[in-house]
């Protein structure tokens, strides 16, 4: 429990994803069976415990400890795991710290009242860390910032491997995955991939490099299409198994009961998943209402109703398909599509096109409809087989310009690692007038990057010189009419949202250039801003 | 007997002892003055005469230069001195080279003025020795039941686990330069650590002194870039003042793991703010656990809480039947100062 700790600790103060993956990998490597297998699924959420409620946390502890200094500690620290985990009285003689493998053996057996006891023995066992650790545990908050994709990454590290090679077989595996850690320790062979239902690695575009990829390649050798703003899944239904994944392979299709009801045929299709309103796409921000919903909400869904364009077909029936030319899988996904009963599931059309320069023009200006709304396009070479990854050549996306803006910067916050010296995050803002006509800087979005090293010494300086204020890592930063630094910001797309100020949320903001040159008077107001609305 | 508040009390110089005519740890200069250890919220300069450990005196005048008081007198701990009919020794606090507890007799009534404390083992000063007496003055910087600091070697372990993790990173170890830096450099050095460790400028003076007293830092070098690039510093441990961890000084480095070592990283919160990837809870003040331990083995008939979260001592007092009052004195940094 104490090396579990350890590592919730360090994870949560890591930023850096190579800092945690180092973290993880690590971990893996030096704890034993079946704690690390217990500690991966709980940082992934394959695992969770809602045995323990505050209220019974707070009892517990105010039976050891006066309640007012229990409360003084409290107002103190502010998070109750936290307070409890610092003020639970030593016991000396407590029993042995409990492992991880103990705890979770303890909890899938036990009672509610059962728990409350156990709960109690441990807390005396542990130290403050370890305390910590079990508390977060047991109310199911670890929040450290460990994502699936992350967790396969530090066992492919762990073990020297492909991580398409782990998303291969993780469906088939069970915490405290043991016989993943046999085979990576080259102990056993790897575990069977053969598992009805499961993820199959996706196969990824680099993005175009304008300049130079269109001498390279001819146009006849590739299939164009649109590149759809939802997010890219894999649905799957196989030998009676339904799955909706999204690319790094976590399983969405609690979220979307609906798509999952289409899937009639037997078949692994690559596609886009979307709001769909009578064959016609939503926005992204549509989109959004229906992730990362625990309960099924009818009005949303209905409200909402989601679907899949395909792009590709993986298994047809019981054929693999992933060593034919997307030529072949084409063909087999128009016929699959074509027999789909449900309008949920459709077909993402072919662009067709002579030059790369017919294709320019198609991308600068879509057709009416959908297409509007795409992130630009795909290309995808007519023999490309169905390979996992992101490998150069086969497939590209050439994404629209994004939108542009002009805004002055307002905050900004120290960065972490390399950048830590630095003040590397901001917060910039737009133009709009006040009840009393007056115009006032609103913050618009947050950026931190696409500058290069020497801008960022720039910008640093420039905030060190006229900073105005200061609140633990930020600082604001002087921005008048008369004063203040002109940021160019870069952005996809542009929401609605009730959670900012200003009400509107940027996807992907960076920085696209420093207008040393531009008065900060003349940078772009909110409205400007509202008519991007997607 | 008479009352304790008679012969000592608090004054906005600081707390005075009306018959001795003595502060100790005034905040502003007053003609005498009993420093309990060298940290500046407690030992300022410009003082007529300084009581002091021999070890503390250096430390003034290695910070404030020779002249830092009209005079001093130099009291080696057990040793005692008479002013004005008022006995005065020093004590070991165990908080930093030469830290003592003020130990005051007057009118038949014995105070003791722990200063700053700890009761855990530091290898760089003798330990605190408990003292029977009638008032214990006592700080109460980490006051509160939260405050329940690990092992250090523990915390010194974890610091080394990481630079061996991360051997590509600087690990950048904010830590006071008076104590805390040469209480870590010992405990790697405890721990098997025998490269080099680099340090900040305003650090080397202390280190000095230290070693002048006969603790042993190992090899230390200047963490200065004159020539060579940033990778000269990959996998280096460098120790420096908690200011210049997050401030342009640490660009020199090659992508710095900032670490903080101090008891105020027991609270997670605390740590975010600073933006510290290794918080270690290290400290040379004592614990909510060691005051209330050293309070219960004292056994005063009254404690009067100097400074740091004393409602909960309070409290803590109240419960068990022992007499406790707070003076407030103000002038003690609790939160972002030494100690």
């Amino acid at each position: 429990m104490k090396a579990f700790a350890h590592l919730l600790d360090r994870l949560a103060f890591t930023p850096q994803r190579n800092g945690k993956l180092v973290l993880v990998r690590d971990f893996l490597r030096e704890q034993p069976d079946p704690d690390r297998g217990w500690a991966l699924a709980s940082l992934t959420g394959a695992l969770s415990f809602d045995a323990a409620k505050p209220a019974f946390i707070r009892k517990a502890v105010e039976a050891r400890l006066d309640p007012q200094l229990f409360a003084l500690s409290y107002d103190y620290v502010g998070d109750l795991a936290e307070t409890v985990s610092l003020v639970w009285p030593v016991k000396p003689g407590a029993n042995r710290e409990p492992e991880m493998g103990e705890v979770v053996d303890a909890l899938r057996g036990a009672t509610r009242s059962e728990v409350q006891k156990l709960l109690e023995g441990w807390l005396d066992a542990l130290d403050a860390d370890g305390r910590w650790a079990l508390l977060k545990l047991l109310t199911g908050g670890l929040r450290v910032g460990v994502s699936a994709r992350l967790a396969k990454q530090a066992c492919a590290d762990m073990g020297g491997v492909e991580v398409s090679e782990i998303e291969e077989i993780w469906h088939g595996l069970e915490p405290p995955y043991e016989d993943l850690f046999a085979w990576l320790e080259k102990r056993s062979e790897k575990p069977s991939a053969d598992h009805p239902g499961r993820f199959r690695p996706v196969m990824l575009a680099q993005a175009i490099d304008e300049e130079k990829d269109f001498a390279n390649y001819a146009a006849e050798d590739y299939a164009a299409e649109w590149k759809w703003d939802g997010i890219r899944v894999q649905a799957v239904n196989e030998r009676g198994q339904r799955r909706l994944f999204s690319r790094t392979g976590d399983d969405i299709g609690a979220s979307f009961p609906d798509v999952l009801e289409a899937l009639s045929q037997e078949g692994v299709i690559d596609g886009e998943l979307l709001v769909m309103k009578k064959g016609q796409v939503s926005s992204f921000g549509d989109l959004q209402q229906r992730l990362n919903r625990k309960k099924i909400d009818l009005a949303l869904m209905a409200k909402y109703p989601a679907g899949i364009r395909a792009y590709d077909i993986l298994l047809d029936g019981a054929r693999d398909m992933r060593g034919l030319s997307f030529k072949e899988r084409r063909a087999a996904l128009e016929k699959f599509v074509a027999r789909e009963k449900a309008d949920r599931i459709d077909l993402s059309p072919l662009q067709p096109f002579k030059s790369w320069d017919e294709l320019a023009k198609l991308r600068a200006h879509p057709p009416k409809g959908d297409p509007e709304i795409s992130e630009g396009l795909m290309l995808k070479r007519w023999d490309s087989t169905y390979e996992a990854g992101r490998p150069k050549g086969p497939w590209f996306k050439w994404k629209r310009d994004p939108h542009l803006i002009d805004a002055v910067l307002m905050y900004a916050q120290r960065g972490h690692g390399k950048r830590s010296g630095f003040y590397s995050d901001y917060t910039f803002g737009v133009w709009r007038e006040d009840a009393n006509g007056d115009r006032q800087l609103t913050p618009v979005g947050k950026a931190y990057f696409g500058f290069t090293d020497e801008e960022l010494k720039q910008i640093d300086k420039f905030v060190r010189d006229n900073t105005i204020e200061r609140f633990g890592p930020v600082r604001s930063v002087k921005a008048n009419k008369d004063f203040g630094l002109v940021l160019e910001v870069a952005f996809e797309g542009l929401q609605r949202s009730t959670r900012h100020k200003s009400g509107v949320a940027m996807r992907f903001p960076r920085i696209s250039r420093i207008r040393w040159d531009k008065p900060a008077r003349e940078a772009d107001e909110l409205f400007t801003l509202e008519k991007m609305l997607d | 007997m008479p009352k304790p508040e008679t012969i000592l009390c608090p004054k906005p110089a600081g707390l005075y002892c009306a018959p001795g005519d003595f502060y100790i740890d005034p905040v502003r200069p007053v003609a005498r003055a009993v420093i309990t250890h060298g940290h500046s919220d407690h030992a300022r300069s410009g003082h007529g005469t300084v009581l002091a450990t021999p070890e503390t005196l250096a430390i003034m005048a290695a910070r404030y230069g020779e002249n830092f008081a009209g005079s001093t007198t130099a009291l080696r701990y057990g040793q005692k001195i008479d002013r004005d009919g008022v006995e005065v020794s020093l004590v070991p606090a165990g908080h930093v080279l030469g830290s003592a507890q003020a130990v005051i007799k007057a009118k038949g009534v014995t105070f003791v003025v722990s200063g700053d404390y700890k009761r855990r083992r530091d290898p760089t000063c003798p330990a605190f020795e408990p003292v029977a007496c009638d008032v214990f003055v006592t700080e109460a910087t980490f006051g509160i039941p939260v405050f329940n600091f690990p092992d250090a070697s523990d915390e010194v372990a974890r610091l080394l686990k990481s630079v061996k993790q991360f051997p590509e990173r600087t690990h950048l170890v904010g830590a006071y330069a008076l104590g805390k830096a040469q209480r870590i450099i010992r405990l790697l050095r405890e721990a098997g650590y025998d490269k080099p460790v680099f340090v900040h400028g305003a650090m080397q003076s202390m280190n000095t002194l230290y070693e002048r007293f006969g603790i042993d830092l190992g090899p230390l070098e200047p963490a200065t870039v004159e020539k060579g690039s940033k990778k000269d510093f990959a996998g280096a441990l460098v120790i420096a003042p908690p200011s210049s961890i997050d401030d342009k000084w640490s660009r020199r480095f090659a992508d710095p793991l900032p670490a903080f070592a101090s008891g105020w990283m027991r609270v997670r919160a605390r740590a975010r703010q600073r933006q510290v990837e290794l918080p270690l809870v290290i400290s040379d003040h004592a614990d909510w656990n060691e005051l209330t331990l050293t309070i219960g083995e004292v056994a005063p008939g009254e404690v009067w809480i100097t400074h740091g979260g004393e409602e909960a001592l309070l409290r803590w007092c109240e419960l068990k039947g022992q007499k406790a009052r707070a003076l407030s004195l103000v002038g003690y940094d609790e939160d972002e100062g030494e100690g």
